[in-house]
């Protein structure tokens, strides 16, 4: 078939390539300008090289940082996942109890991220906060504040009380979708309880699961409104993760020069572990 | 194996029920004999998987009871009863290999090893799979899926029965015919009790030595092929069996004599009937003789299908359809007449019984 040139086409692409140059390319370039920059006022830049670069990779506030980071992601991810798929194992398959279920479970998604932050940090206050309150009326001394566990714990709590619906809502998709047969030929065949879970449920939420894993990983790996909201960063550096300590870095301290080059790197790391992911996931479906 | 006693049973569906039409499945009452082969025929929503769920125990009936070899089995779950089953779609568990997979009901119940090779082995032969024994389940086409079903089903060599849901549906028609085959002659060869569900009249007819028509949620006959060809107890089963099925006329009945609209056929014997009860007559197209003699008839349309011609016709303002050999011609004025043994007179669409012996349990 004979192809029609007409070059008034590219016009028809324009403003989106406008809208993604002002959206994302230039604000990109931008920091990738700071970042090889340095400046002592008056708008004058300097050359630096990979100088920035190599401050970020050899400071321990980085590291320290990253280690949060991770540390973090794998403990929720820890208690989400499996948490996530006992519930929607137990979760009624059909009459009232489906929409309320539902209704119940989606309710923290709804929810904007700095509400979840500040209802928990109000629930967590010993003087007002329910939950502190009446852990300290039981005796047991929380104080998130100024301790760097109870910080921790509370953080991990807010996040899977949070998300561990969405990781229900998935898994009850790929349960709700297994045909009764399945069911009735493992009971036939005398299948356990944990046979069915083992051969039947788990293999059909395998797909959905990695969808989970990975929407999971990459959202607490960016973490920021929730502990910022609600520790601020602290004690001292504890809640610290990589996204609070660029915001102090490029905002509170002006060291536009290191936060540029963090964030490139925080960046590059995001889009690494996505790809780990991608190539995972498309891999497993491949063999499908 | 086992013989299996169906005690008056009935389901429903809903809770309460209080009218007839409430039963999916309306009383069965039945004893069927150890080592048999039963068909269960009959359209789709006739309370054929009902029942068979009823047999395997995945369904408890709403009253009833069920026997196996005289031992009450209505409060046992499947797993006691021992029973298999094979379903309409193909259920596999993906993440194991075929082999694992025929190995399952057997390691699930603790089979020894050695004697859960030589099963599955035996079983691998069968469907035609052990080249691919290693393999994943997961890729395999449909058709393959659903023998590893049938498989499973027949793994097991100590079953009370072994339950078929309309097993061969995805499996393409010259693999079904193989297949059926088989199954045959593992009935044969073992003996297990087997029932098998379809919609399909010739898979029911060439595998089962008793067919078991259902209708509207009740077993009409129970019988031989030839049975339910020559006799049919209702008027379904005459529909229902043959291509094309029995023709049913609207018939006026005095005595012995038969009245289909101002035409007059003579019976051997006087059917007894209630009064009022809308009567009819029941041919089959294969047992119409088209010629010169007799009554007239309309021609409307003669399909060839091969062997034989089928002739659709309008008789006594009735259309009639009437078989024909292939090389069978039809006169210029054509007549026809009835085989006097082949006709069946139904009053309210059950069958009257007549002098000659009956067909099934009639």
């Amino acid at each position: 078939m004979e192809k029609t040139w007409n070059n008034k086409a590219w016009f028809m692409v324009l403003p989106v390539l406008v809208l993604v140059a002002f959206s994302a390319v230039i604000p990109l370039m931008t920091v990738v300008n700071y970042s090889v920059q340095d400046t002592f006022g008056n708008n004058q830049f300097f050359w630096a090289g990979t100088s920035w670069f190599s401050d970020v990779l050899e400071s321990d506030r980085f590291w320290d940082a990253l280690t949060r980071n991770l540390a973090f992601s794998a403990i929720i991810l820890a208690i989400e996942i499996p948490l996530g798929i006992l519930i929607a194992l137990n979760m009624p398959k059909k009459g009232l109890g489906v929409p309320v279920c539902l209704v119940l479970m989606s309710l923290p998604l709804l929810i904007p991220w700095n509400v979840v932050g500040t209802i928990w940090q109000v629930f967590g206050r010993v003087d007002i906060g329910l939950l502190g309150y009446t852990l300290a009326a039981l005796g047991i001394n929380y104080n998130y504040v100024n301790n760097v566990f109870d910080a921790w714990v509370t953080l991990i709590v807010m996040d899977v009380w949070h998300w561990t619906s969405l990781v229900v809502l998935l898994c009850y998709a790929g349960l709700v979708s297994i045909p009764d047969a399945y069911y009735q030929a493992a009971k036939i065949d005398g299948a356990s309880r944990w046979s069915v879970f083992r051969y039947i449920q788990l293999p059909k939420m395998k797909r959905v699961l990695l969808i989970a894993f990975l929407l999971r990983f990459m959202d607490s790996f960016m973490i920021y409104t929730e502990p910022f909201v609600v520790t601020g960063g602290g004690p001292g550096n504890s809640t610290t993760f990589l996204s609070i300590d660029l915001v102090k870095m490029a905002i509170g301290q002006f060291d536009l020069g290191p936060a540029a080059a963090l964030s490139l790197i925080y960046f590059l790391i995001i889009l690494l572990l996505s790809w780990i992911f991608y190539t995972v996931m498309t891999n497993s479906d491949a063999k499908t | 194996m086992a013989r299996i006693d169906l005690d008056h049973i009935r389901h429903a569906y809903g809770p309460n029920p209080t009218s007839p039409s409430d039963y999916s499945l309306k009383e069965v009452h039945h004893e069927w004999n150890d080592g048999g082969a039963y068909a269960l025929l009959g359209p789709s929503g006739c309370g054929k998987t009902t029942l068979l769920n009823i047999i395997s125990g995945l369904l408890q009936p709403s009253e009833g009871r069920i026997l196996f070899d005289g031992k009450d089995v209505t409060n046992l779950s499947t797993q006691e009863r021992n029973i298999a089953q094979v379903f309409q779609f193909p259920v596999i568990y993906d993440t194991m290999t075929v082999y694992d997979n025929l190995a399952f009901p057997l390691r699930n119940r603790r089979v020894p090893e050695t004697e859960v090779d030589r099963r599955v082995k035996e079983i691998l032969e069968m469907i035609g799979l052990s080249d691919r024994a290693k393999k994943k389940a997961q890729g395999l086409t449909a058709d393959q899926k659903q023998k590893i079903s049938l498989g499973r089903g027949l793994v097991r060599s100590d079953v009370s029965a072994i339950l078929f849901d309309e097993p061969l549906t995805v499996i393409d028609p010259h693999m079904k015919w193989v297949l059926r085959s088989q199954l045959k002659r593992l009935h044969r060869q073992f003996g297990f009790t087997m029932v098998y569900v379809t919609h399909d009249q010739t898979e029911a007819l060439t595998f089962a030595d008793k067919v078991v028509v259902m209708y509207d949620g009740e077993i009409v006959q129970i019988g031989t092929p030839a049975e339910l060809f020559e006799r049919p107890k209702h008027t379904f089963v005459g529909y229902f069996i043959g291509s094309p099925g029995m023709n049913v006329l609207p018939a006026r009945i005095d005595g012995s004599s038969v009245d289909l609209d101002g035409e007059k056929i003579a019976l051997s014997f006087a059917p007894k009937f209630t009064a009022g009860a809308k009567t009819e007559l029941g041919i089959r197209p294969e047992f119409i003789r088209i010629g010169r003699e007799g009554m007239p008839v309309t021609v409307s349309k003669v399909e060839d299908i091969g062997r034989q011609k089928i002739v659709r016709a309008s008789f006594a303002g009735q259309p009639i359809a009437i078989v024909l050999h292939e090389d069978g011609e039809i006169p210029a004025e054509p007549r026809i007449s009835f085989d006097p043994a082949a006709i069946n007179i139904y009053a309210d669409s059950w069958r009257v019984a007549d002098s000659l012996p009956a067909g099934g349990e009639a």
